[in-house]
């Protein structure tokens, strides 16, 4: 998967506050959420940006609420990834689980402006400033993720476990039949 | 033989049928509480629908569904969310389901009803579930796709995060508080300072801190990044489980010999009751520095400050005071149980003869939904845990977290001032 866009730059501890206020946290439609996406940090983000742009920010991106719709309305507003030093745990699970591309690149941050025009090769983690002419290496997932991902997320890993688990109960009730 | 752990790696240990686990290991946990809210529970409920293979929940004994953050139902959208949960609620025979008016702010509730205890695995559709720590349990807040997956299957993949030991030491002066520890240590080590981690509390200074303070403290480990905050097992807790009829826990106990990220030591015997101002919780001050910080509004309760024993700093400030006339005051106790105390103590008095409102169970205003929302420039000092940019309402509005000594005392004088600096309350 190639992601392809302009970086939206900000800062450190961008929280899920701003990325997505209370307010509107009892909305569930991704469209809906996507044109408030990053109100209270940037009124204008909405405005400005385009389908497959990127955001790229500083350490702890996601910081705060566990709020899924956080990950929902950036996807709504049409954002294709977010490059970062790095991000708040419970948001990068939440991406990981709603399908948001994620990049922690510390180096690729510092090597990138606001309004920089951004490939990502999201399979190989390689993050590419087209405005400089200069890649990065994103850190890799662990393993575990890795799967989790190319299985097609969590509920489908869900799945895999239950069928798993039946298929357990059914072999001890067939060890205790057969004894 | 197994390598010597932290508290956290004991519990997770135990929850993944291995001898023992090292930070950075990838493991599937076994769960013994699921807890969602009516915003994160119509999302997850949404997901579950879409589980092959998963018609019923795992189990409906180890599930707790409850409404507090827009509710009693600020509108439309959010009664569409309530009803949502309430109808899965009954679809699935969830056993505890609490409806507003039974139950009030789920990190409230869950523990004062005896569903928490030491050594349990439990996860929350809310950052703030980190509060059980305080009572000895694994407790991590996460997203509603989480949330689903649980509850199809009872378990959740976890990567086991480095533990950070927290000693606090030293005799705490008067109106020190949990709150008071915890922003100290958000202070020292900053808003990412324990990210992905889990923080283990230590020390003399929480030796005869109340499981209140604890579950302050646990509850606020999120807003240093970690994964979970955690508290020793003591006589404290152990009467805490006691009193509200919490048995069959298992107790753990960190080796002497586990390893820790890092260990931050704080001296607490000179700390003074804090304040953090706006936009992140680590950007704390002593409040008798605060002074010419005029208020608008100050909010006491929520599942940082909403139990009795917040209830009853507060009164023993407002009693025979009245608030600032500039001032709304809104005290929310924090469940049901607590709300009903705070009438038959007679603090429900205090704070109405004082000028306050006193509001049913909310989590309301701390995410600017509803009983308390700041308007354009408007500054609310509030024994909440989060004061990001229009955390409770304008984004030009500012909120100044603290305890509730320091919230009552600045709602009296109208600016944020410690108890010290208040003049005597008037005879009554």
């Amino acid at each position: 998967m190639i992601l392809k866009g302009t970086a939206h730059k900000y800062g450190k501890n961008v929280d899920t506050d701003v990325i997505i206020p209370g307010r509107y946290c009892n909305l569930i439609d991704p469209v809906e959420l996507g044109k408030h996406a990053l109100e209270d940090l940037d009124a204008n983000f909405v405005k400005k940006a385009k389908a497959g742009d990127l955001i790229v920010a500083d350490t702890n991106f996601g910081c705060g609420s566990s709020r899924e719709v956080a990950a929902v309305a950036l996807k709504g507003a049409g954002v294709s990834g977010v490059v970062a030093k790095s991000f708040a745990r419970i948001f990068y699970r939440n991406c990981i689980n709603t399908g948001l591309p994620i990049f922690e690149c510390p180096e690729g941050v510092d090597g990138i402006n606001d309004g920089d025009a951004i490939t990502v090769d999201a399979d190989n983690g390689v993050i590419t400033n087209e405005t400089t002419g200069k890649s990065f290496k994103a850190t890799q997932f662990p393993k575990f993720m890795q799967d989790l991902i190319a299985k097609g997320g969590l509920l489908r890993y869900a799945e895999q476990r239950l069928a798993e688990k039946k298929a357990a109960k059914e072999g001890a009730m067939h060890d205790r039949a057969a004894t | 033989m197994a390598r010597p752990m932290t508290l956290t790696e004991k519990i997770l240990a135990a929850h993944s049928g291995k001898a023992d686990v090292a930070p950075g290991d990838i493991i599937s946990i076994d769960l013994d509480l699921v807890m969602a809210n009516e915003l994160s529970a119509a999302v997850a409920i949404t997901e579950f629908r879409k589980i092959k293979g998963a018609t019923k929940v795992w189990d409906p004994d180890k599930i707790a569904l409850v409404p507090s953050h827009f509710t009693p139902n600020k509108d439309i959208a959010t009664a569409t969310l309530s009803t949502m949960m309430r109808d899965f609620a009954k679809e699935q025979h969830i056993t505890h389901y609490f409806e507003v008016g039974r139950g009030g702010i789920e990190h409230v509730v869950l523990p004062e009803n005896g569903f928490v205890g030491p050594g349990m695995t439990i996860i929350g559709g809310d950052s703030h579930t980190t509060t059980y720590g305080g009572l000895g349990a694994f407790a991590t807040g996460v997203g509603s796709t989480d949330i689903a997956a649980a509850f199809a299957t009872g378990e959740m993949w976890v990567r086991v995060p480095p533990s950070i030991k927290i000693i606090l030491e030293g005799g705490l002066r008067k109106y020190v508080q949990g709150k008071d520890l915890i922003l100290t240590t958000i202070g020292r080590i900053g808003v990412d300072g324990a990210i992905y981690g889990a923080m283990e509390f230590a020390g003399s200074a929480i030796k005869d801190l109340p499981i209140s303070g604890r579950f302050t403290m646990a509850n606020m480990s999120i807003e240093a990044g970690a994964k979970n905050g955690i508290f020793p097992v003591d006589a404290i807790a152990e009467a805490y489980c006691a009193a509200v009829g919490k048995k069959d826990y298992t107790v753990y106990h960190a080796d002497k010999d586990a390893e820790y990220q890092s260990v931050v030591t704080i001296d607490c015997s000179k700390i003074e009751p804090q304040v953090a101002l706006p936009w992140l919780p680590e950007n704390t001050k002593n409040a008798s520095d605060l002074n010419e910080i005029t208020i608008h509004q100050a909010v006491i309760g929520t599942c940082t400050n909403g139990r009795i024993e917040d209830m009853r700093q507060a009164a023993e400030i407002l009693k025979g005071r009245k608030v600032h006339p500039d001032v709304r005051a809104i005290v929310i106790p924090g469940s049901q149980k607590v709300y009903k105390q705070c009438v038959t103590e007679g603090l429900a008095e205090i704070f109405i003869d004082a000028g306050c409102v006193v509001s049913t169970p909310t989590c309301g205003p701390c995410v600017g939904g509803h009983m308390g929302v700041l308007s354009e420039g408007e500054r609310c000092i509030s024994t909440t845990n989060r004061n990001f940019k229009g955390r409770m309402g304008h984004v030009k509005s500012e909120v100044y977290l603290t305890g509730p000594y320091v919230a009552a005392a600045s709602a009296v004088a109208g600016h944020i001032a410690n108890p010290e600096q208040l003049g005597a309350p008037v005879a009554v």
